[in-house]
């Protein structure tokens, strides 16, 4: 019993770590209709920042400010690629864009390869500590990391159904075009979808280092994809599919080792997932596109 | 002076990485090494160990070669620890570049790959660290391959070392392995840690896997737990170890760690903490039990890069010491006449130890020993012997 109650807290952490990665996917697919692939190297530079802010910050910074000021660099850099690199290509047709994310993503990657080839420890960046509840453990750190998932979620998800910002930005998913004829400035919605998405992949990259304290330049590669697979399953787009799509993959990835032999675990979750996408081609919250006529 | 020209010029060279032409005839040697990708450090140690190697040699006037002294100029190529690249790698320095042989690769993963294109191309390879047992076998029948040679013990005697040493020494009656299914050496070590441990009259309760790249490993901790091993082998590499074993501990679970020569950077005491104090490893040298030989090249690598050498830097240290020798014995810069200079060197003294290539085989014998991390420090336990 014991046992399955700590692969069931295995499952949750992990499967908020997922949806908070896959939520930056599927924001930006959301509103741009474009897979966002640097996504997974913007995560792993959310860490690196930390390292950086923990490491040569004169005054020991607390957790919340740390989160915030990681959250604001990696957005800010999220915004500045969008500027520089897909702006212009909105236009282009969709491949442009993909090979241009997956271009931004390799040089994020390298540039760190190039300035850290060494995989780092993490900082402790509080005092964690470790609780053993009916034979189930748990750590602060795990229920922090779950803490502000969650509270990262609700606000988003409350930004886009209740907020000003949020109507304009469904709007511009909606239909691009008619947008601005309402007012919208559809730059602005686009560059501030671009700074929530990649920033909260930077709170999840800097979790994610304070979870797994051994960051490295590639973290982002595997831990990434896995994310973008979980958006997809929930249906890419929708910001409540991705996190369930997070959920999923989590809970069957733990419970594949949990029952089985642990090497068929990628095969019989990447089989289920499959099988999803066969019943339910746009993800399970997915709807088909309108194609207009 | 001019060998002091001789070596800033070398080591030029090889700061181009082959780019340059140098002047005159030279003894070209590649080393195939992984300076980026997961294991960097391995490629760092194994790059610096191979031109403080050729820094001395040329020093001395270099490589003897019939009447002249030659220089030995190293050509570096990265395989990023990636089994394509170092094949690709392979083809460059041997067909381009046309070295006379080829130090590494040191993982597994690339070792074999590379191996199979210096076979076929009859290139003498010496692999320093790579310890998997196919890395010298014929991919078709598994008959010793001519041209490839390795430096270290191979994983079917490290196994055995590793498996008497936790029944014997740690009293272990059952144990548990948790691996990286999708790399070659830890692969093959966990698979002839269990055939040993079980031979030895051990039983394995729990045999789990991951694949490269993941961070966590709660789900499979958490079954090993279930399972309540004396002790856990953990044949990863230096990068993993960290993170299991403190993702092990908050589990709450208590048994020693073991593990292979993969954990034999001094860069897993910087990214573990606490966590892996007290576990033991397999490893190819101490230098708490130096000979003369090895304390003079710990000595000097000291001086030169500022900190201890790991295994992989005396191995491939030994790897290039035990082909200069193959070279001046051959007397000429002829592949077939190194390769066979090389199987019959009769004993080589090497920083690691002695060691002997069994006849008609690229493998050397020789010792191993197991160490403990102990306040952050590697320190020596005990010695196996063949």
């Amino acid at each position: 019993m014991a046992y399955f109650a700590q692969q069931a807290v295995n499952a949750i952490s992990l499967g908020f770590l997922y949806a908070l990665i896959a939520l930056g996917y599927t924001m930006v697919y959301g509103v741009l209709t474009m897979i966002n692939f640097a996504h997974g190297d913007l995560f792993m530079l959310g860490a690196f920042i930390c390292l950086l802010l923990v490491t040569f910050s004169p005054i020991a910074l607390p957790f919340p400010i740390l989160l915030v000021l990681v959250m604001l660099i990696i957005g800010g850099l999220g915004g500045l690629i969008e500027r520089l690199a897909y702006r212009p290509l909105r236009d282009a047709p969709r491949v442009s864009a993909v090979i241009t994310a997956l271009g931004c993503g390799l040089v994020i990657s390298n540039t760190t390869l190039s300035i850290s080839p060494y995989s780092r420890a993490m900082p402790e960046v509080f005092n964690d500590q470790y609780f053993n509840v009916f034979g189930v453990g748990i750590s602060t750190l795990q229920m922090l990391i779950i803490g502000v998932s969650l509270a990262l979620m609700i606000g988003l998800d409350a930004l886009i159904q209740k907020s000003r910002f949020g109507m304009a930005l469904r709007a511009v998913a909606f239909d691009a075009r008619s947008a601005p004829l309402m007012g919208i400035s559809v730059n602005r919605i686009i560059s501030l979808t671009f700074l929530i998405g990649t920033g909260l992949g930077g709170a999840a990259g800097m979790l994610y280092g304070m979870a797994f304290p051994v960051i490295s330049a590639s973290m982002g590669v595997l831990v990434g994809w896995k994310a973008f697979i979980a958006a997809v399953i929930g249906g890419i787009g929708n910001i409540r599919g991705a996190v369930l799509g997070g959920f999923i993959l989590g809970t069957v990835e733990i419970f594949s080792v949990a029952t089985l032999p642990s090497t068929y675990r990628d095969l019989i979750s990447y089989s289920l997932l499959l099988v999803i996408l066969i019943f339910k081609p746009y993800g399970i919250l997915g709807r088909a596109p309108n194609i207009k006529v | 002076m001019k060998s002091l020209l001789i070596v800033i010029g070398c080591c030029g060279g090889l700061l181009l990485s082959g780019c340059g032409k140098s002047e005159g005839p030279s003894v070209k040697v590649g080393l195939n090494v992984e300076l980026t990708g997961d294991i960097p450090a391995v490629g760092a140690s194994a790059r610096n160990a191979a031109e403080l190697y050729a820094a001395q040699v040329n020093a001395a006037g270099g490589v003897a070669v019939g009447k002249d002294k030659l220089p030995l100029r190293l050509i570096v190529g990265d395989n990023a620890a990636k089994a394509e690249q170092a094949a690709a790698v392979a083809q460059r320095l041997i067909g381009q570049d046309n070295v006379v042989a080829m130090i590494g690769p040191d993982a597994s993963a690339c070792a074999i790959p590379a191996s199979e294109i210096a076979e076929s191309l009859k290139c003498p390879m010496i692999s320093p660290w790579s310890t998997n047992p196919k890395t010298t076998l014929s991919a078709t029948d598994g008959s010793p391959k001519d041209y490839v040679f390795r430096a270290c013990f191979t994983d079917t005697f490290q196994a055995g070392v590793l498996a008497k040493f936790a029944r014997n020494h740690l009293n272990a009656q059952t144990a548990a392995v948790l691996y990286d299914v999708a790399s070659e050496a830890p692969n093959g070590q966990a698979m002839l840690f269990r055939e040993t441990f079980e031979e030895a009259g051990g039983q394995i309760v729990a045999f789990e896997t991951f694949t490269t790249g993941d961070r966590g490993f709660s789900a499979q901790l958490t079954k090993i737990k279930a399972a309540n091993p004396d002790v856990i082998f953990l044949p990863t590499y230096y990068s993993d170890v960290p993170l299991i074993a403190q993702q092990a501990r908050r589990l709450g679970i208590t048994a020693p760690f073991i593990g292979s020569d993969a954990w034999s950077s001094p860069e897993i005491v910087k990214l573990g903490k606490e966590e892996i104090e007290g576990s033991y490893f397999c490893n190819h040298y101490s230098t708490q039990i130096a000979t003369p030989e090895a304390k003079k090249f710990m000595e000097d690598y000291r001086a030169k890069y500022g900190q201890d050498p790991d295994d992989v830097a005396a191995l491939t240290y030994d790897a290039v010491g035990l082909l200069v020798e193959a070279i001046q014995s051959a007397d000429r810069l002829d592949r077939e006449a190194i390769r066979d200079a090389l199987a019959n060197i009769p004993q080589f003294e090497g920083v690691t130890g002695k060691m002997q290539f069994q006849p008609g085989s690229g493998d050397p014998i020789k010792s191993a020993v197991i160490l403990q991390i102990k306040d952050g420090k590697f320190h020596w336990v005990a010695n196996a012997t063949p």
